[in-house]
């Protein structure tokens, strides 16, 4: 019963999730009590996993670790899960989602990425995968009156089902072949035996998380369902599902292929580099925000799984600092994107920006800033980001694929670039409404200042990183 | 008689599975056919575990077979729930008809 002491912070998530359940079914039109009561929960939480992290321990028979990795993820999860609950405010009341069980939906899908980054086991990586997605199946159809959210609903939900039908496939193999669930004995096998007709199993498994945090080629549904969904809910599919994904494939890549890394290096460096080009090429012609934004985190993806191809310590260093970077700068897009409303009608084509530097200029210059970011400009933030990555990868001798990125990078510029030039350069329109709620404010405040003042101490963000990735020797 | 060994239970499995993703893809007519598919690619991963987990003396394998009928039961509910509110606003299950968005 030692290892109950463990796993606090999923215990504390669970209970309130039960508990707030039965207050939500008691208490009539309790949206905001309840919306209020999951933020106070996400962030007593972080506290209790931040006192949590003494040690690196596996426990249950070595099927759930909680280290300092996963700790760090499961802190910058519920930042995120904090900030999109916080500036979404106003648009959940206008779009009237206000129903009680969407800050619950939000609570069980991060108990499922909970799961997915401290577990070491398929059985439990599965079980993780299965509550964080079939919470945001439903979370994507919330606004059950509008077609397109209900088909955005439609297409999540079949191809994240046939995903984890692929990635539960490849579990049964690797099973098969290696007879057993447990990361840590997996990998005992292979270090015995490399000629075990694994491949196929891995491919499976590779597919199924690639899915979740859409990488090309699995990437189809994403801009569809970026576009469809609710945007206060787009918001947090952009954030916390991407850094729980790429959590449980640092896991599984890292402990349990990591005595094979030669057979899966070639398949991450394919997806990393089609994501990139795919990400650059597929958004130059979009008008849409939602949907280029979705393209856009296509790409960054990319970026995050080409530190991985390094196959080191280094490698998820840098990938883990380009996805915090990452996760600011959506932060930032997307409260200015909840910014842009006329008398309670959002606006979400990058024509309605046109000429918003005049009658907003200090939103429309974070919003550039970030774009400039999301570019890759330097002194911002996003420099760094892609600084780190491409730097391990030239340490690792894979120039090729830092010469692919930067040449990604520099077609992306451009859609960029452009939103820039509509908001400065073209006439202007009539003005966006200025009583924005204070979250929202709050959020491009912060996200901003981090990306712009950034440059003044790059190595704060990788300090703690290194920390966390201590035990990957 | 033939002897009925893992092969056999393993090329059963790979055939529904093979069906299942087919059937996805090549599926142009309704949803809940879509539906069945998914659950077809489960029960082909049920039946690999299964077979596994016999065939090497370890319990395993039969756990986790029960977790993926419990999960599965999950989706399928979601599943249809997501396919009555689109019936709601569309009138129509037609998998030609989910082309609202594209672009």
């Amino acid at each position: 019963m030692n290892n109950i002491e463990f796993i606090y912070p999923e215990l504390f998530l669970i209970i309130s999730l039960l508990i707030l359940l039965i207050l939500g079914v008691y208490k009539s039109n309790s949206y905001n009590f309840i919306k209020k009561i999951t933020t106070i929960c996400f962030l007593l939480c972080i506290p209790i996993v931040y006192l949590n992290n003494i040690g690196d321990f596996n426990i249950f028979n070595n099927s759930y670790s909680v280290d300092s990795l996963s700790n760090y993820l499961k802190i910058l999860i519920l930042l995120s899960t904090v900030f999109s609950l916080m500036f979404t405010n106003d648009y959940i009341k206008i779009q009237k989602l206000d129903k009680f069980e969407y800050p619950i939906l939000i609570l069980s899908a991060v108990i499922g990425m909970f799961l997915m980054v401290s577990s070491n086991d398929l059985i439990g990586l599965y079980l993780g995968i299965e509550l964080q997605s079939l919470s945001l199946y439903v979370l994507a159809s919330i606004d059950r009156g509008s077609e397109k959210s209900t088909e955005a609903g439609v297409k999540y939900f079949v191809l994240g089902a046939l995903s984890s039908g692929l990635f539960l496939y490849g579990c049964s193999l690797l099973y098969g072949f290696s007879g057993s669930t447990n990361y840590y004995e997996i990998s005992e096998v292979f270090k015995q035996d490399t000629s075990i007709p694994i491949l196929f199993g891995i491919i499976f498994i590779i597919i199924g998380l690639a899915f979740k945090i859409s990488a090309v080629p699995f990437h189809m549904w994403s801009p569809d369902v970026y576009q469809g969904s609710p945007t206060s809910v787009t918001s947090f599919f952009a954030l916390a599902p991407k850094i729980a994904g790429l959590g449980a494939i640092i896991r599984i890549l890292y402990i349990c292929f990591g005595e094979i890394y030669e057979e899966w290096k070639s398949i991450i460096i394919f997806i990393s580099v089609a994501s990139m080009l795919l990400g650059a090429f597929a958004a130059i012609g979009q008008t849409n925000l939602k949907r280029l934004m979705a393209y856009s985190s296509i790409s960054h993806i990319g970026y995050v799984l080409a530190a991985l191809t390094v196959g080191n310590r280094d490698g998820v260093i840098s990938a883990i600092s380009y996805l915090n970077i990452y996760i600011i700068m959506m932060i930032s897009s997307f409260a200015c994107i909840l910014f842009f409303k006329r008398k309670n009608v959002y606006f979400e084509n990058i024509y309605d920006l046109s000429g918003l530097s005049k009658n907003h200029p200090l939103i429309s210059f974070c919003f550039a800033t970030t774009l400039f970011s999301l570019a890759g400009i330097p002194p911002l933030a996003g420099f760094f980001a892609k600084f780190y990555v491409f730097k391990s990868v030239v340490e690792a001798n894979m120039i090729y694929l830092a010469i692919i990125g930067l040449i990604a990078s520099v077609i992306s510029a451009f859609y960029y670039l452009r939103i820039v030039k509509i908001m400065y350069f073209d006439p202007e329109n009539e003005k966006f409404d200025e009583g924005s709620n204070i979250g929202i404010r709050f959020s491009i405040l912060f996200s901003s200042i981090i990306i712009i003042f950034y440059f003044l101490n790059p190595s704060s963000i990788l300090y703690y990183v290194e920390m966390a990735t201590k035990f990957l020797n | 008689m033939i002897d009925v060994g893992l092969g056999h239970y393993l090329g059963l499995g790979a055939v529904i599975f093979t069906i299942g993703v087919v059937g996805i893809f090549l599926n142009r007519k309704n949803v809940i056919v879509l539906l069945m598919s998914i659950e077809l690619i489960l029960i082909a991963v049920n039946i690999n575990l299964v077979s596994f987990s016999v065939y090497q003396q370890d319990i395993v394998g039969q756990v986790f077979t029960m977790f993926v009928l419990t999960v599965a039961a999950a989706e399928a509910a979601i599943g249809l729930a997501i396919l009555v509110v689109f019936f709601r606003n569309k009138g129509s299950i037609h998998v030609d008809d989910i082309n609202n968005l594209k672009g």
